[in-house]
């Protein structure tokens, strides 16, 4: 599906300008293989929201070098004219909280981003119900959002995630509201549709629970990465 | 693609139906409010067309005898008569006063009709929904049934009582009282009528003048007081027209050798509503502009908030690809859903209010149509700041900090 997931290199943003100018990011290196999940964990303020802001193309960079599958999206300058069609297309995400749309069902939730594409409705519906049955929220399907559990919302969303079987997912502490149980379940799942859709996942978390399940981890600090191989780790 | 502002439609259909009974109850009020113009210039026509008139000779320099009194000496008619194109010419007296029942008095304009004959003399009826036409000289009257007056009922108009002869329909003045008819003579002198002690003041006065009351000239004073208690005046002529001949050439020369203002019925009608309810149609163009306001600033108020309590849903939208334009329609459509409920409600309140106001509404077609078209519109401009705040929405929001 994609050829070599995420590439980042020599990112940089700085927010603002002059006496006031924060540098957020001041060095990110990552790279993140098609079917791969990893972990960007650090403390608050060093810029994890900020990276994914940039991948996520919501904000701009001030510099560097962004690539996602074989498509170099940034490089000093966005590189992709239609933003809004790149996170629609190649973008998946995932929230600390679910965010579903309140007055839509479960199944169009999901299925409205591949109508957003131009997918006709039956199409998106049965591609919905196709990951939502991969989450086993397919009973679910026809509940509103409101009428669903905490962990149920949040496979929703994944769903809604991965619906347009985007090579990248962003997902910012998606196991906050969820207990131990339930986000190792959740971890689980996104190790499985990395592997079953060969998606590069970036899973930003502060979780010390689901932190040894990473095979792979990057470390922000004051906005420079610094990637740490875990022994031992991996899941499954 | 699915409708956006459908599902949050049916989701929030509570929110939706309550704003949209209340808007349209105002719209209601705004329909009604046309109307009521409306029925005063159907009140104006029916008033001339029903008299049968095609002139109105009036006294000279007056907008009567609706919009301003006039009074015509009543042998007039009979030099107007032997005029070339005349048909017929009738004197007429209106007098708008209270008319007592037996247990109620109504406000009504009372009509004096010269004698002959429904649908030939100007001034009379011209369909009656119970009893007969006016046959005798003296104390029948003929009333609209918007007075309540019943067949058989004695009325009191001054100091004499009247029996109620016949009942007719849509017969009102341009204010919209209804009519009652009765025959010249009583009108004329209800018009003039006295009360006793006046009368005896007068002719007491009339006797002490050394003028008036001559030794030498037996009878002058007898004459005199004869002149003085009979009232030889009426408010207009009606007239009207022999076939082909033309209504502002016969007006024309009627000026001409008369010396007194005449009236074609298009004339009559720019007076009626150019004039006489001009002001109470300005007043109601006042309200129907402050309806408009108000009826905006609700529609914008409520979509406003709608999207407020949006603004996540919006992000997260925005960050899933849903393009601006997606979002500003899912907006405005609610807007234009509302004022379509709205509308609903309004024409439907207006339809079942309009027959329970003491005077005519009368709701045209084409100003329901030219309201519809302004609520759309009202609802447009005011999803417009709503629409500003969702574009203004950044989709970095939804990934938080
Ligand atoms: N819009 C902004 N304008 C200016 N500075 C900003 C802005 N957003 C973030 N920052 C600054 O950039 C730095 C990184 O912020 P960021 O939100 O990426 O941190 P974070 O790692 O996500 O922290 P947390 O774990 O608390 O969410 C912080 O010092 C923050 O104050
Ligand atoms: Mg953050």
């Amino acid at each position: 599906m994609s050829g070599k997931g995420i590439c980042i290199d020599g990112l940089k943003k700085r927010y603002g300008a002059g006496d006031t100018a924060v540098d957020a990011l001041k060095h990110v290196d990552m790279r993140v293989g098609p079917g791969e999940v990893v972990g960007l964990i650090g403390p608050s303020g060093s810029g994890k929201s900020t990276l994914l802001k940039c991948l996520g193309a919501v904000i701009d960079p001030s510099a560097g070098r962004m690539v996602l599958g074989d498509e170099v999206i940034y490089d000093n300058g966005w590189k992709v004219r239609d933003l809004r069609a790149l996170r629609r297309d190649k973008i998946g995400f995932v929230f600390q909280a679910p965010y579903l749309i309140p007055f839509l069902d479960v199944t169009d939730n999901v299925a409205l981003l591949p109508m957003l594409a131009g997918v006709s409705n039956g199409e998106s519906r049965a591609k919905a119900l196709e990951l939502l049955s991969a989450l086993d929220v397919q009973h679910r399907a026809r509940a509103m959002p409101s009428q669903l559990s905490g962990g149920e919302q949040q496979r929703v969303s994944i769903a809604r995630g991965l619906v347009n079987r985007p090579p990248v997912i962003l997902a910012d502490e998606p196991t906050a509201p969820l207990d131990s149980e339930r986000a190792l379940a959740v971890i689980r799942i996104l190790n499985e549709m990395a592997r079953k859709f060969q998606t590069a996942i970036i899973v930003v978390t502060h979780d010390e629970k689901i932190i040894p399940t990473f095979k792979r981890i990057y470390h922000i600090r004051d906005g420079v990465t610094q990637e740490e191989s875990g022994e031992g780790r991996g899941f499954g | 693609m699915i409708s956006l502002a459908g599902r949050d439609i049916l989701h929030a259909w509570g929110k939706f139906a309550f704003t949209g009974l209340g808007l349209g109850l105002l719209i209601g009020v705004t329909l009604t409010m046309a109307g009521v113009y409306r029925g005063m210039v159907d009140d104006g026509k029916a008033l001339l067309d029903n008299s049968g008139a095609d002139l109105w000779v009036v006294q000279k320099d007056t907008l009567g005898p609706y919009a301003e009194s006039s009074s015509v000496n009543d042998d007039v008619y009979r030099t107007i008569l032997a005029m070339p194109g005349i048909a017929r010419a009738a004197n007429v007296t209106y007098l708008t006063m209270q008319v007592r029942g037996h247990d109620n008095d109504v406000r009504s304009m009372v009509v004096g009709i010269a004698p002959g004959k429904a649908g030939t003399t100007p001034g009379w009826p011209p369909y009656l929904v119970a009893g007969r036409q006016i046959t005798r000289g003296h104390y029948e009257a003929v009333a609209d049934i918007a007075t309540g007056f019943k067949l058989g009922d004695r009325i009191a108009i001054r100091r004499n009582h009247y029996t109620v002869v016949g009942l007719t329909r849509r017969m009102v003045s341009a204010s919209g009282d209804p009519m009652v008819f009765i025959p010249l003579k009583d009108a004329q002198e209800a018009q003039f009528l006295k009360d006793n002690d006046a009368i005896w003041q007068s002719r007491r006065r009339t006797e002490a003048s050394p003028a008036l009351n001559r030794p030498g000239v037996p009878g002058l004073l007898d004459a005199v007081i004869a002149s003085q208690s009979t009232n030889p005046f009426v408010n207009a002529v009606l007239v009207t027209l022999k076939p082909g001949y033309e209504a502002e050439e016969v007006a024309a020369s009627i000026r001409r050798w008369k010396r007194l203002t005449v009236y074609t019925r298009a004339q009559m009608e720019a007076i009626l509503i150019g004039k006489l309810i001009a002001t109470s149609a300005r007043q109601i163009g006042m309200f129907l502009a402050i309806l408009a306001v108000v009826s905006a600033a609700i529609v914008a108020f409520i979509i406003y908030t709608l999207t407020m309590d949006k603004i996540r849903e919006i992000a997260v939208l925005k960050l899933i690809g849903t393009r601006n334009r997606t979002i500003a329609a899912m907006i405005m459509q609610q807007a234009l859903a509302l004022g379509i409920i709205g509308f609903v409600v309004g024409k439907i309140s207006a339809t079942f209010a309009a027959p329970l106001f003491p005077k005519y509404v009368l709701l045209m077609p084409v100003d329901s149509v030219a309201s519809f078209g302004a609520v759309l519109l009202i609802c447009v401009l005011a999803s417009v700041v709503a629409i500003r705040i969702a574009l203004g929405v950044d989709p970095a929001e939804a990934i938080g900090g």
